[in-house]
């Protein structure tokens, strides 16, 4: 097991990509902020209170569940616990920020993709995430990325945060570690 | 988590632990009826038979609705079209379908234990949609699922269910559940619809209306199951309304934010009247829309992972 980022870290990741994420849009109008449940949801929250703070207009949030969306879903595995999709606004002509912890294979990104567009038509879908760990299956690519971390395929990459109970920060698990659900 | 088992035949065999999962499967489910676009991809390829040899429109229409919304492909087969009138059995009849690769067979029928019967000879996953007097699973899953909404717990309420306890499969399930999940449950009909020995469920016995709803929290009405019941069970239905049916009046005696609920389909002016049935205590129509997003996530959990 190993250190990969502390609270501060984490907070002069999120602090960066907030000000990347309003230099890249010219400001915080026709923002919303998107979190893949369960740590995503949390990150998308905290980059939405920076951008207030730097902006003075908080942009709105969201929280994503891609269970339904999966493409594993008829293998031998029991099904993750659903979690709620709380999408309390028409994304229709936003600039939708896409917000994980941990970018691995993108199959998770592009799970979340398909259900953002069965939800509406955004203008733009941009992808944020705090760790971005190679070994891409498909031709996703990460907008904003908080730190690139260059894994072993079979190792773990935890992110723990306040907001679950945790202190906040980022681990790498070298020994194998029995993937979950 | 997941569900320890195949197939959901009733509610007396599942856990707390598997009805909570359920419920909070549904909730996320409800979300997915509310959307511009109401499908999600889960359970694209899959079959859903819906093998109806009773009558019915909401449980059916409601099973139907769940899968296409999951994507799943959903044919509905029901007793006055099938080969059963052409002397087919049963078992053959479900045979044949589970040689059509079927995922989920879905079944009502008037014989108790018919759903157990074929979960036992086929591999499809089988939901008892109502079997007889038996069980209704998924009725009481809803019904569970309205109370929690509304009332925020199910322990220590004051549930009154009045009407056809005998002949009643979602009386059966809903006490099951109710029981479960620590309620205080009272009965209430004519005692020639209530069935002997059901006390020893822990339930009390009611034969007067206005004595049982006294500060009743939740008021369930059931049906007359008419097509079931051979001999007179009662004088007339006038009587029965007079003596049974819910009204204003009664309804004063019960707590002042007790719910009205009804399985459907209503009989108005006999187990209620239409101001009770359309007044601000009805959850009826809120019980059909939570009934699609709990069969949602009865499909959506038993297709998840392999049982033995």
């Amino acid at each position: 097991m190993a250190d990969i980022l502390n609270s501060d870290e984490i907070l002069r990741a999120l602090t960066r990509i907030s000000h990347e994420i309003l230099e890249r849009n010219k400001g915080a109008k026709e923002l919303v902020l998107v979190g893949i449940q369960t740590g995503g949801v949390y990150l998308a929250q905290r980059l939405a209170r920076r951008i207030g703070k730097i902006e003075g207009t908080t942009p709105q949030t969201g929280a994503l569940d891609i269970t339904l969306y999966r493409d594993d879903l008829s293998g031998r595995k029991a099904h993750p616990t659903l979690k709620k999709t709380e999408m309390p606004f028409d994304m229709n002509d936003c600039k939708v920020i896409l917000v994980d912890d941990v970018l691995f294979t993108g199959r998770t990104i592009r799970a979340a993709m398909d259900s953002l567009i069965d939800l509406g038509r955004p203008k733009e879908i941009q992808l944020a995430v705090l760790i971005d760990r190679g070994h891409r299956e498909l031709p996703i690519r990460a907008d904003y990325v908080g730190k690139n971390l260059p894994t072993a395929f079979d190792e773990k990459v935890e992110v723990l945060l306040e907001e679950a109970g945790e202190e906040d920060r980022v681990i790498l698990h070298r020994e194998k570690w029995e993937k979950q659900g | 988590m997941q569900l320890k088992r195949k197939d959901i035949l009733g509610i007396a065999e599942l856990d707390r632990e598997e009805i909570d999962l359920i419920l909070q499967t549904a909730e996320s489910f409800k979300e997915v009826s509310s959307r511009a676009i109401k499908k999600v991809p889960a359970l694209r390829g899959k079959t859903l038979i819906n093998l109806f040899f009773e009558p019915s429109t909401r449980t059916r229409t409601s099973f139907e609705l769940a899968g296409k919304r999951l994507s799943a492909d959903v044919i509905n087969i029901s007793s006055s079209s099938s080969s059963t009138l052409k002397g087919e059995t049963l078992l053959d009849t479900t045979r044949n379908i589970q040689a059509m690769h079927s995922d989920f067979i879905v079944i009502r029928h008037a014989s108790s234990g018919v759903p157990h019967f074929l979960a036992r000879s086929v591999e499809s996953a089988v939901i008892n949609a109502g079997d007889g007097a038996n069980e209704h699973p998924s009725q009481a899953l809803l019904d569970l699922l309205t109370i929690k909404e509304n009332k925020g717990r199910v322990k220590g309420l004051k549930v009154v269910i009045i009407g056809d306890i005998l002949h009643g499969r979602v009386a059966h399930s809903d006490i099951h559940v109710l029981k479960k999940y620590g309620a205080d449950v009272h009965l209430v009909a004519p005692p020639t619809l209530i069935p002997t020995g059901i006390e020893r469920w822990g339930v009390q016995i009611h034969y007067h209306l206005d004595q049982a709803l006294a500060g009743a929290d939740v008021i369930i009405l059931l049906r007359l199951q008419l097509e079931r019941q051979g001999s007179s069970y009662f004088p007339t239905l006038r009587e029965y309304a007079e003596l049974y049916g819910l009204n204003a009046r009664r309804l004063a005696l019960a707590d002042s934010e007790a719910l009205v609920m009804h399985p459907g389909p209503i009989n108005r002016g006999v187990e209620v009247s239409s101001d009770v049935a359309d007044g601000l205590s009805s959850v009826i129509l809120q019980q059909v829309s939570n009934g699609v997003a709990v069969r949602m996530a009865l499909l959506f959990l038993l297709s998840g992972g392999k049982h033995a």
